[in-house]
Order: structure tokens, then sequence, then C-alpha cells
């Protein structure tokens, strides 16, 4: 077992954690990844990619949680871009990778469409089979980045029925497709999201992604891929917060010494640093596993860190308000940012709860 | 020992609640149940406010020579707790809960017959200059200074989190009128301070439900006539650990609890997790009967802390009850967004309702849920944080 980065796993760091810091809140930061080739970790290089592993979008990840940058990163690239790859023509990979590698395009994957620790047996948008294609109709809410991206991969029920695993569908369906409407609005941390519904959008055949009725295994990995990458941005953040937190107890002063004095604040602070490590340690399994085939012991390791970072990036975000005090509770202050985002991380994806049962689930099965 | 409640209280809290329905808009209602940390306006709170005065409700916990009421403790436990079940306006606490007390025990007879009918009716909106940039926790090292002139005094200084002092006209204020004291606890005085004079500025402080409750205040050079002293001058400390003790009351907030705890069981019972509803799935269900049962507790705790005294908590109970009430509001808010989901994500504060959402059924894209969350954070923060009760207790009960 070895836990430390490649040597270019910390070149990547590096730059990433650089780019951030220069420029994390640029409006241009997209075009500024795909200018430092992040946006192609994970392509191939037939395409223009650079290649690698979750890990490698696990460093890149964290760096931005740490600098709080809003991005698509996690729909566009780390699953996305991967659903094309994995599932998609010559075609559809020769059109639509290079244009997601050059940060000409952003994509959005929308799957769960009510609570359920399997998003699968839930989908109840609708794909009839119309001469040329298809037609879809069904709604999907809170789709992370659907609110900008050019193109949302939607799943569907081309077959089977309500409950089954059976006859789900991926479609790469263009934003701009008639009869698709989107609601945009921001989420709790201020990335974007949209909700989407389709009344009778009427696709061509070339927009279906992979096999026609067996879909169900890659939106389980689609799933789990979101859930692994988001644990990588919250390490990143709760890192971030702890290290702000840490400081403010040093240099805030009450009763004429540093509040880092008073025993019952170290405490929490040590247990905030307990939480980070074992959120980190967590994050690292559910990477490690996220490039992985196997449904049972990938969706295991992935809800195993989804759940127990959750709870850690609570411990994180409420201890933080708490030690910081009155000034945790401004707008306009780091700490309140990072614990929106930590909150934001919990609700998405499945929260704890949730994947608590699906760990169960899996376990029994 | 007899625990059962009275007719006479039932019938009383059944009178209570039929004056809320048939007086109080649906609107204000609406604004108060939406979820949100308080969000009226001032013209909203001096509405209701009035309307309670006219019915003799306006200041229950005082004496009745001032406008107040004869009713125990029991009693007005329970006019609290219908006014929050109903969605009702809370009275604004700083004038009537916190500076009345201190001036019917402290202030001069001129204060009393001046300050208290204005502000049972709210045309004295007053906030609470306490805390400073430098000085929260540790309240006593507050640094905003008065000087004598004449029979004037001149303050200069900044306060910080002072809560609804944009919707305010007065403040009570802590200031430093003795640098020089032995101990700075004995420095302080309490000032009474028209928020209209032109060497007062307010800045405003969003908070992190992106609201406008609180803002920093800028004092420079203000004159206050000394009839504005409250008590005697350097006595401010004794008044304010007083007054802090009347607010710790407030914190424990049942009747809110209670009302949240009912929102709970409504979102969850609309929300179906793997197609079950949320209230009937295991995990949930225990976490909410766990709260419900913690909120009984709190309850009981706080009945019978009541029923030892007359009118107000003093020190220690109020400081448990703070510790308590204020953990479980924010359990309670905390459960609120679980019973919601991904729904409580949408945090769109400008509520742009506008285009074709009835496509999307009934969500809510104002976040008030996730907004409530974060903005109830405050509750283990403010008046007296947890962690001061706690070293509160420590010292005072456990003499430790
Ligand atoms: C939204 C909001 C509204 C407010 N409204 C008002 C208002 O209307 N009027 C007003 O006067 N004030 C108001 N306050 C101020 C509030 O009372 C202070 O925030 C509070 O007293 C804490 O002070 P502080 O923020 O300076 O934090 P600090 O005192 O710096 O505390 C930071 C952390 O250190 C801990 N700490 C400090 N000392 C000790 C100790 N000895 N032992 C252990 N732990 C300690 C605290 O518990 C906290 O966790 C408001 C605050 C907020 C956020």
């Amino acid at each position: 077992m070895d836990f430390t980065l490649t040597e270019s796993q910390s070149l990547l760091r590096d730059a990433a954690t650089r780019l951030v810091a220069d420029h994390g809140d640029a409006p241009d930061i997209w075009q500024r990844m795909a200018a430092l080739g992040l946006l192609g970790i994970g392509i191939d290089e037939a395409h223009g990619g650079t290649g690698g592993g979750f890990h490698d979008h696990a460093v890149v990840l964290e760096a931005l949680g740490g600098g709080l940058v809003r991005s698509v990163y996690i729909p566009t690239v780390v699953v996305g871009a991967h659903l094309i790859s994995t599932a998609g023509t010559d075609a559809q990979q020769a059109v639509l990778l290079p244009k997601i590698v050059a940060g000409e395009m952003t994509v959005a994957v929308a799957n769960a469409e009510s609570a359920s620790f399997e998003p699968c047996e839930r989908i109840g948008t609708q794909a009839d089979r119309i001469a040329g294609g298809y037609r879809l109709s069904g709604v999907k809410p809170v789709v992370m980045g659907a609110d900008t991206a050019d193109v949302i991969i939607v799943s569907a029920r081309t077959g089977g029925g309500p409950g089954g695993r059976e006859g789900l569908s991926l479609f790469l369906v263009a934003t701009d497709t008639a009869g698709m409407v989107r609601h945009g609005y921001p989420i709790v941390d201020g990335n974007g999201a949209a909700d989407i519904a389709m009344d009778g959008v009427a696709l061509g055949a070339e927009t279906l992604l992979g096999t026609e009725g067996e879909a169900a295994s890659l939106i389980d990995l689609a799933t789990d891929r979101t859930a692994a990458a988001l644990c990588c941005d919250a390490v990143g953040a709760m890192a971030a917060l702890n290290a702000l937190t840490l400081e403010h107890l040093k240099t805030r002063v009450q009763f004429g010494r540093p509040i880092g004095k008073f025993q019952i604040l170290q405490h929490r602070m040590v247990d905030m640093t307990i939480a980070e490590e074992m959120a980190r340690s967590m994050a690292v399994y559910g990477a490690d596993e996220a490039d992985g085939d196997e449904r049972v012991a990938r969706g295991k390791a992935v809800s195993a860190a989804k759940s127990k970072i959750g709870d850690c990036a609570r411990t994180v975000g409420q201890g933080s308000i708490q030690l910081h005090g009155g000034i945790g509770m401004t707008d306009d202050y780091a700490a309140g940012d990072y614990f929106k985002r930590l909150t934001a991380f919990e609700m998405l994806a499945g929260n704890s709860e949730d994947h608590l049962e699906r760990y169960a689930f899996l376990g029994t099965a | 020992m007899d625990l059962s409640i009275p007719q006479e209280l039932t019938d009383f809290a059944a009178e209570v609640r039929a004056f809320i329905r048939a007086e109080l808009p649906d609107d204000l209602r609406e604004k108060v149940i939406g979820r949100r940390f308080d969000i009226l306006s001032a013209d909203e709170k001096r509405f209701w406010q009035r309307k309670m005065v006219a019915k003799g409700w306006g200041a229950p916990a005082w004496p009745v020579a001032y406008g107040g009421t004869d009713w125990d403790v029991l009693k007005r436990h329970t006019f609290n707790e219908v006014v929050a079940d109903e969605g009702a306006p809370m009275p604004v606490p700083f004038g009537q809960g916190m500076l009345a007390p201190i001036l019917i025990e402290f202030g001069s007879e001129e204060q009393r017959q001046h300050f208290l009918p204005r502000i049972l009716n709210l045309e004295y909106f007053f906030c609470q200059g306490f805390s400073e940039p430098g000085s929260g926790s540790d309240l006593a090292s507050l640094k905003t200074k008065a000087m004598r002139d004449g029979d004037d005094w001149v303050v200069s200084g900044q306060k910080m989190w002072t809560s609804y002092a944009h919707q305010a006209n007065m403040m009570f204020c802590l200031v430093r009128t003795d640098p020089e004291a032995e101990r700075p606890q004995q420095g302080i005085s309490m000032l009474l301070i028209p928020m209209d004079d032109p060497g007062i500025t307010v800045r405003p402080v969003i908070t992190l439900d992106g609201e406008h409750h609180t803002n920093e205040v800028f004092l420079d050079d203000v004159r206050i006539p000394g009839a504005n002293l409250v008590g005697e001058v350097n006595k401010g400390w004794t008044y304010a650990k007083a007054l802090l003790g009347y607010e710790r009351t407030e914190v424990a907030r049942i009747g809110l609890s209670k009302r949240l705890i009912k929102m709970v069981k409504e979102a969850a019972a609309k929300r179906t997790v793997n197609g079950v509803p949320l209230t009937e799935t295991p995990a949930f269900r225990r976490k909410l009967a766990s709260l419900e049962i913690e909120l009984k507790a709190v309850e009981m705790l706080n009945l019978r802390m009541l029923s030892n005294v007359r009118r107000n908590l003093p020190g220690n109970e109020a400081n448990m009850l703070k510790i308590k009430g204020s953990e479980l509001q924010q359990d309670l808010t905390e459960l609120m967004m679980e019973a919601q989901g991904t729904d409580a994500l949408r945090f769109d504060r400008d509520a742009a309702l506008d285009q074709n959402i009835d496509l999307f059924g009934d969500v809510d894209y104002r976040g008030d849920v996730t907004a409530n969350y974060l903005a109830t954070r405050v509750v283990t923060i403010f008046s007296g944080s947890n962690e001061i009760q706690h070293n509160i207790l420590a010292k005072e009960l456990l003499d430790l």
C-alpha cells in the first residue's frame, strides 16, 4: 500500500492549487482549467485528453473545494466525459470529447428523480420509440450544472417498468433541443443547478448513449463517480476551513488571551482535525474504488465514504461556525462559504442517511 | 405533585388561538412561518404589537401597573406557546423583554413613565448595543466611551452585531464611563440612545441566510442628555447581567421548537425515499422520536423551573435552558433539511418563480429551509455562547 501521490499527481496538485489560488474566482476559470489540461484528465489522448484515473481527479477536486471554485468539473469531466468514453460510439466520442477537453462544451448528468439509494429503480422518465428516434417525457430535479450545460445526459425508460433495473437507456440531449425546459438556480453553495422537464422531446436515434435498455450499470457508475468526486471536493473544503478556524483560535483574543487557550475549544478543534483526517482517508478509499467495474464493491466503498464524510463535514462545518463566534455568521467571510459548500455536499448525490441505507442494502445483497 | 393542566388554562389557550386566527392577516402568518429567521418589517411588527396591546396582551410579563398582566408563569408559558404555534409575530424582545425589566427594577420613575408605554406600543423600537468588534464573550472589555459634558454624555465608538438597528429608533447601549476603574466591569454604564442622531451610522451585516438582520453601528460624538442614563453611573454591568438573564429565558423557545417539529413531520410525510414516505422510514422515525422526546424534556425542565418562581428565572436555570433550548432548535432545523432532501438545495433567494414552475410541482425555490438551518447556527453563539453558559454553570452552580 502506498498513499503517496505519484510525481505527476504532485505536479498536478501544485498546478491546480496555484491556479485556484490565483484565479479561483475569475470568470474565465473554466478556460484556464482547459489551458492547464485539467479538463482532459481521464480522457484518452486520441481525443485530446491526458488520460489518468480517479486519483488524478481527486487531486484537482481537492484544490477546487479548497479554493471554493464554482465549476462543473464533476458533471462534465469526472462523470459526463467518462460516460461518453465508456459507452459512446466512435462518432459521439470524436465530436464531444475534444470539445470538453477544450472547455467549449459542458455536460450535466440527469438520473435520480426521487430520493433513493437505488436511483435506477425510481426512474420514471419515459423514452418512446418514434420513427428515426425517441420521444422523451419526464422531470429531473436538481441536476448539477444543468443550468449552463450544453448537453445533458438523460436517463429514461425504453422498456421495463418502474421499480426495475431493466429497460433503462441514456440519451445525449442538447439543451437547445425543442421542448427541453430548464429552470436554473443557485444551490446553497452558489454552484448552479436546474430542474429539467421534457414533455415529448423528440430526439434522433444518434442521441442514444450506449446500448438501448442496458444503461443501469452506467447509471450506477455515474452515481458512484459523482458521490466519490464530491467527497474529494469536500475534503479540500474541510482542510481549508480547519486551517481558517485554527488561525482564528490563535488570533482572536477574548479575556486577555487567544481563545485557542480555552480547553473546550482546543478539544473541539482537535475533533474537527480528526474528522478531516478520517474524511481524507475515506475519500482516498472511495476514489480508489470509483474506477472499479464491480457494482457492489464500488457501491459499498463509495457509500461508505459519502456517509462517513457527510458526518465529518457536519462536524467540521458546524464546529467552525461555533468556534468563530459571530464572525462565522456573516455572509462575506470565507468560513460561511465553506460551511455552505459542506452543507451542499451533504445533500448532493444522496445524504449520509441514504448512503448508509445503500451500504446496508449492498452489504446483504 | 400534580401535572395536570387546569381546565381554565386550556380554555385560555383556546381563547388566544381564536383571537390570533381572527386577527392575524394571512400574509403575516405566512412570513412568520415562512421558515426563515425574522424577516418582518418594523411596520409589520408594530401592527401586530398594537393589536396585542389593544387586547391587553401586549406585554404579559410586565406588572399590571405598566400594562402587563397578572398571569402566572404557567399562563404566560401557555400564551407564548400558542403565539408561536399559530405563527403570530413574537414581541420584539429588546425593549419589552430586556430593557423594560431593567427600567422597572433600576430606572427612575420619570424613565418608567416615559419609556414603558412607548416600548409597549413599539413607538420606541429598541436595539441592543452591547457587543463590539473586540468584545463579544468578553463583553466587559468594551471600549465605546461616554464622556461627561455638562449634563450630557458624549459617546464615541463602535458597536457590532446590533440586530435590527436598521429598524430601531432607540438603542440601549453599554458604554465605558470610567476607564480607570479597578475592574473593567466597574466602569460601565447603560445609556438610551436615539438612533436618529447625526453621529450614528448603521451599516448592514448580511448573515449566512442572505438576510439583513444585524448591523454594525458607529457612534461619533453622539450627544445624549443625562436623563437617558439608566440607573446609576458605572452600574451598567449589574444591569447588563440581570438583563442577559431575561434574554436567556426567551432563548429556550419551546413554542418555536414545537412549530418546527410539526413542520418536519409535514415535510417528511411528503417525501419518499425508495418509494416509502420518510415518516415510515425507521431511521427517520427514530430521529424524529428522539427530538420529540428531547423537546418534551426541555419543556418539562422549563416548566419545572418556572414553577419555582413567580416572574423571571434567576441565573442558573436560565443558563441550562439556553443551552438545551438552542441545541434543540438547531437539531430541528437540521432534521427539517434532511426531511426536504435534495429539494433543500435550491437557494434562490430572489425567488425566480418565473418560468414553467407548474411543470415541477410543489417545490420550494426560496431555499427557506436551508436558510433557516444556516441562520439558526447563531442561537448557540448569541446571548452568551453555549461555551460561556457552560463556564458560568461550572463556576456558579457547581463551584468548580
Ligand atoms: C446574528 C447575530 C445577532 C446578534 N445580535 C446582537 C445584538 O442585537 N446585540 C448585541 O449586543 N450583540 C449581538 N450579537 C453578538 C453576540 O452576542 C456575540 O456574537 C457573542 O457574544 C459572541 O461574541 P463574538 O462573536 O465576539 O465571539 P467570541 O467571543 O470571539 O467567541 C468565539 C468563540 O470562542 C468561544 N469563547 C470565548 N470565550 C470563551 C471562554 N472563556 N471559554 C470558552 N469558550 C470561549 C465562544 O464560545 C465562541 O465559540 C449578535 C451576534 C450575531 C451573530
